[in-house]
């Protein structure tokens, strides 16, 4: 049986936090490297150089890539005979986002009412999703998300008669609605099935999927594809100045649901989709 | 890139009407830093008739809210945030003279009827390319609202900020254009 150390799980969060603001992923660099060779727009090609010099300049000053350092949100999978030790495990993952924007110098974008709208100041609570596996693990993802994209995700229950050209049709029009706004070019995250906070779910975790990496399922890699050449003929390009590039990858993940229903959800990564994970 | 545009704020109408959608340009000069909350404030000071916190004839605002400065640094990180969440409070402070704007994001027609009334340009930067931009910026101090944090109104001093011309002060907006110009019809 493992033990975890509430204070393992602190420095852990802390850590992950910084270096998903301040440290690119390579999937995603080397994706902005080889979109620069195809793009067509000048504009558009002009944008991704900025942004590989954007991204080389925060991760050689530690310097957050994008102001927005975002809501945390912090994926736990844990299995089931993990033993916590020394206080609640979700007291440490938010000491270790305080620790982690503050020492970080991120933006502490968090407010503790969605109505009354006040700044809590250390970007607490982030939040929390716990997976429950049967190996012996303690695995975080930190994933802060910024709101430009946030903002443009969307979430519909469609009919099942709508079938995967309606799937389609409210991915495009989700990401062309989007437009310039979520910071193209974007990855899309796409969860169908469930139920409606089941979709909403995959289709962020779907976002972290590495962009070189192909879905295991042959019909969703087609799917994706197909979605992807659909997206990047909308001209929206990068920072919505017009291009050929406006999505980097869609990702999909599906999940059983009811005879009479098709959940699907659209969520929007920006360019960064930050992400950083560890193991204790 | 050769013949670098370089625009020194503030601005006079005259330079204003000379740009056009998709041009790029690099802004130095004296920039204000202000975001929803400063905006919600402002347009209700003008509401009831209070006199602003700065002189906004030919300023410059720039939709931000920067990462907190490390030591030695003047700003932290600091990119564009979605400029059409200010939509709501634009017609009015551009009617007051506030009518040089940097951003992301597409305007509602509101806005760039206001522009194309009182001659105002919104330029649209690089979303996310928030630590470069943080390099452009030589100094920068809070002159109204401190209790907003990083929402409050900063006074900023820029090096060749760079920009690309979205909407004109004749209304060309370059997300259109540009898209339309990119866009594969589907059958």
């Amino acid at each position: 049986m493992k033990i975890i150390k509430v204070s393992d799980i602190t420095n852990l969060v802390e850590k992950l936090c910084i270096d998903a603001c301040c440290v690119i992923s390579d999937d995603i660099n080397n994706k902005f490297k080889s979109c620069l060779e195809t793009e067509k727009s000048p504009l558009g090609k002009n944008v991704l150089s900025t942004l590989i010099e954007n991204a080389k300049i925060a991760r050689d000053e530690c310097s957050p890539m994008c102001q927005d350092t975002g809501v945390t949100v912090v994926f736990v999978k844990m299995g089931q005979n993990v033993k916590i030790e020394g206080g609640f495990i979700e007291d440490a993952i938010n000491q270790g986002v305080r620790q982690g924007y503050e020492k970080g110098y991120l933006r502490k974008s968090v407010v503790r009412s969605p109505i009354d709208r006040v700044n809590t100041g250390d970007n607490t609570p982030a939040v929390i999703h716990y997976e429950i596996v049967p190996e012996d693990i303690f695995h975080i993802t930190v994933s802060p998300k910024g709101f430009g994209s946030e903002n443009k995700s969307a979430l519909k229950m469609l009919t099942p008669s709508e079938g995967v050209e309606g799937i389609k049709r409210f991915v495009i029009n989700t990401v062309s609605v989007a437009g310039g706004n979520p910071c193209p070019p974007i990855i899309v995250g796409v969860g169908i099935g469930g139920t409606m906070e089941k979709a909403a779910l995959m289709s962020k975790k779907a976002l972290l999927r590495p962009l070189n990496t192909k879905n295991p399922d042959p019909v969703l890699a087609n799917l994706e594809a197909e979605l992807l050449d659909e997206i990047n003929k909308l001209g929206i390009g990068p920072a919505g100045f017009g291009g050929t590039t406006t999505a980097l990858g869609v990702h999909i993940m599906t999940y059983a649901t009811h005879i009479a229903g098709l959940p699907v959800s659209v969520n929007i990564g920006c360019h960064a989709t930050r992400h950083a994970e560890g193991e204790l | 890139m050769s013949n670098k545009k370089i625009l020194q704020a503030p601005f006079s109408d005259e330079t204003i009407r000379s740009l056009r959608a998709g041009d790029m340009v690099y802004i130095s000069g004296t920039i204000y830093t202000a975001r929803d909350a400063a905006h919600k404030r402002l347009y209700e000071m003008i509401q009831r008739g209070e006199q602003m916190p700065f002189d906004f004839t030919g300023q410059v605002v720039y939709y931000a809210g920067p990462a907190p400065a490390k030591p030695g640094k003047p700003i932290g990180s600091v990119g564009p945030t979605t400029g059409g969440r200010m939509d709501a409070y634009s017609p009015t402070l551009i009617a007051e003279g506030l009518k040089v704007m940097i951003g992301k994001g597409t305007r509602s027609a509101e806005v760039i009827e206001a522009m194309k009334t009182h001659t105002g340009v919104y330029f649209a930067a690089i979303g996310g390319a928030a630590a470069l931009m943080a390099k452009c910026v030589l100094s920068a101090e809070v002159i109204a609202f401190d209790d907003l944090g990083t929402e409050a109104i900063r006074k900023l001093q820029v090096k060749e900020l760079p920009v690309v011309v979205a909407v004109d002060s004749a209304g060309n907006d370059v997300y259109k254009l540009a898209i339309s110009s990119y866009q594969v019809k589907s059958l």
